[in-house]
């Protein structure tokens, strides 16, 4: 079987919509939020009444859409990225924490994971948007603070695991200080781990945004967040559906690409581990 | 095994209590719930009226240990924009949502274990790079896209299905597809990792060696061990397919906990919120009970660790 297929495929289409989203303000066709009521809704060139002044057509508000879909790429990889080291930070310390230590403080890291896994993640960030406001930063702050109990799993079993290799107790006889033996030597063993679940939680935390700001309570208007856009087009669903199905396939892709890249690091960082 | 239970329904105790407080709390994240529910430009009257309802005025400690007295006594408390009793609102939509996540956790089954055992055999062959495509797509994709592409489907150009609503059972199948494919993947995987060890064991030989056909070996010996795990899953996911009814239940109009949720966030009305938050995570917390039980049941070597 050829083997890193997946790693190719996913690498490169992230970098390229990364590209896309470092770029934005060279390759968009227009300014993503001047709007020109007179030209609404036009359809993408492959219709009969597109054109290629507008190649994905344009939404409800006369608004570009190419552009609008380059300039949420923005939003989607931002809030991926933020997400998973703000909640990467608060899960690693934990796990680790909890792996290194273990006893009494493995005990509060686990009941802590249990409490955070038997809360319903959405239904909580609702409301938490709902009585602070929606911004991209209260989005990325409550999505950052619930989503470490993944993280705290799987880096608390990874540190169980090389805390009982000779390196690990050669440092300690050596006299080097838990918090050196933490940085030096568990740290840099775990990390392929880490990377994997990191790119696992910032696909999830994508798709959480673009779920919250689907339902009116993530990124907020004008903003041209893909889950936002796909709410916006709702009503025009019947008529004109690629309002919908491009900011769609958009996330999909986004999404499929982190996880192809994500399962792609997994068998490239933990060889042997899983077929 | 008596230690065991006991032990672990302690955590679940200790852990609904916590989640209490949590759910409890939620409304102070805004500084002045008073002024949260009130909204940005009322007037203090209002806002003294609103704390006054809510009883903001009372200590927190107080408030909660009310609160929570009462949620036991099962006074769920009044619900401020329907003007009902919280209790008799959530207990029928609390039915809506089970069936969809009943129906979901189905459909997701009835997916994943043809193709996850189809993976299985023909491990490495095309069908199996076709099974895991499934997969990869279904979580790939959002959920709310592709419950609006049923829609386009369904209700729109082939008109089979209503778009919303709550009536009859045609109402749950696109909602029900929408969940339960999001769900499909997990299992998948888990069946075809379980498949593929079982399929190499020694008993699976012997089967095979004294010459039962093929179908008899992979679903009366083989896939009757590998779906052990997938017990464990299913009460897991039934979890998490009952937090996931919010954005469904919302798009479809399917009159359950989900959509009453969003509803009752939209309109805050927070003595609604706050029990269906803690309802979901109860019922968590008593899924993962029953699971982990079940499991030490099955399995001993659990229940020493």
């Amino acid at each position: 079987m050829k083997k890193n297929t997946a790693l190719y495929v996913g690498c490169g289409l992230l970098l390229f919509i990364v590209f896309c989203a470092i770029f934005a303000p060279l390759i968009s066709p227009h300014d993503p939020y001047v709007q020109d009521l007179t030209n609404r809704t036009v359809p993408p060139f492959w219709y009969e009444k597109g054109s290629w002044v507008h190649p994905l057509g344009t939404d409800q508000l006369g608004r570009d859409y190419l552009s609008r879909l380059i300039y949420g790429a923005r939003i989607s990889l931002l809030i991926g990225l933020s997400v998973a080291v703000i909640s990467g930070l608060i899960g690693t310390t934990m796990g680790m924490l909890a792996g290194y230590f273990g006893g009494r403080i493995d005990m509060i890291v686990s009941f802590m994971v249990t409490t955070r896994l038997s809360l319903p993640v959405i239904l909580v960030a609702l409301a938490t948007v709902a009585l602070v406001g929606g911004s991209l930063w209260v989005v990325i702050m409550v999505l950052g603070l619930l989503k470490w109990d993944r993280f705290a799993v799987v880096m608390r079993s990874a540190t169980q695991q090389v805390r009982s290799m000779e390196y690990v107790s050669a440092a300690q006889s050596a006299g080097a200080s838990t918090l050196r033996i933490m940085l030096t030597e568990v740290l840099p063993n775990v990390l392929p781990h880490l990377i994997v679940i990191a790119t696992l939680e910032a696909a999830s935390a994508i798709l959480l945004e673009a779920a919250l700001s689907f339902l009116g309570l993530g990124v907020q208007p004008p903003l041209p967040s893909w889950g936002l856009m796909i709410s916006e087009a709702k009503s025009y669903m019947f008529f004109s559906f690629w309002l919908i199905a491009i900011p769609g396939t958009a996330l999909a892709l986004l999404i499929f690409s982190i996880n192809l890249a994500g399962d792609g690091l997994h068998q490239l960082l933990t060889p042997g581990e899983r077929a | 095994m008596l230690a065991y239970i006991t032990k672990r329904l302690g955590l679940a105790v200790l852990v609904a209590l916590t989640v209490s407080i949590l759910a409890f709390m939620l409304l102070y994240l805004s500084g002045d719930p008073a002024l949260a529910i009130a909204g940005e430009g009322a007037r203090q009257v209002d806002i003294d009226m609103v704390r006054k309802t809510y009883g903001f005025d009372q200590p927190i400690i107080v408030q909660f240990g009310n609160w929570l007295l009462k949620v036991v006594q099962g006074d769920l408390g009044q619900s401020i924009y329907f003007k009902t009793e919280v209790g008799t609102l959530i207990f029928t939509k609390l039915q809506t949502t089970m069936l969809l996540a009943v129906y979901s956790l189905a459909f997701a089954l009835i997916i994943s274990v043809p193709l996850g055992v189809l993976a299985a055999i023909y491990k490495n062959s095309w069908i199996d790079r076709l099974c895991l495509g499934v997969a990869v797509v279904g979580q790939a994709m959002p959920n709310f896209f592709f419950a609006l592409i049923l829609i386009m489907l369904f209700s729109i150009t082939w008109r089979m299905l209503p778009v919303s609503g709550s009536g009859t059972w045609q109402h749950f199948v696109m909602p029900s597809i929408a969940l339960g494919y999001y769900a499909a993947p997990a299992f998948m995987r888990l069946i075809r990792a379980g498949m593929i060890e079982v399929l190499s064991a020694d008993y699976i030989r012997t089967a095979r060696a004294k010459g039962l056909p093929t179908s008899s070996v992979v679903f009366k010996h083989a896939l009757r061990n590998a779906i052990v795990p997938v017990v464990a899953l299913a009460a897991v996911q039934l979890g998490f397919l009952l937090g996931g009814s919010v954005v469904i239940e919302t798009i479809f109009a399917l009159d359950g906990l989900g959509y009453l949720a969003y509803q009752s966030i939209i309109q805050k009305d927070f003595p609604v919120t706050q029990v269906i938050v803690l309802l979901l995570s109860v019922i968590y917390i008593l899924l993962t009970l029953a699971s982990d039980v079940a499991n030490a049941w099955l399995d001993p070597r659990i229940r020493v660790a």
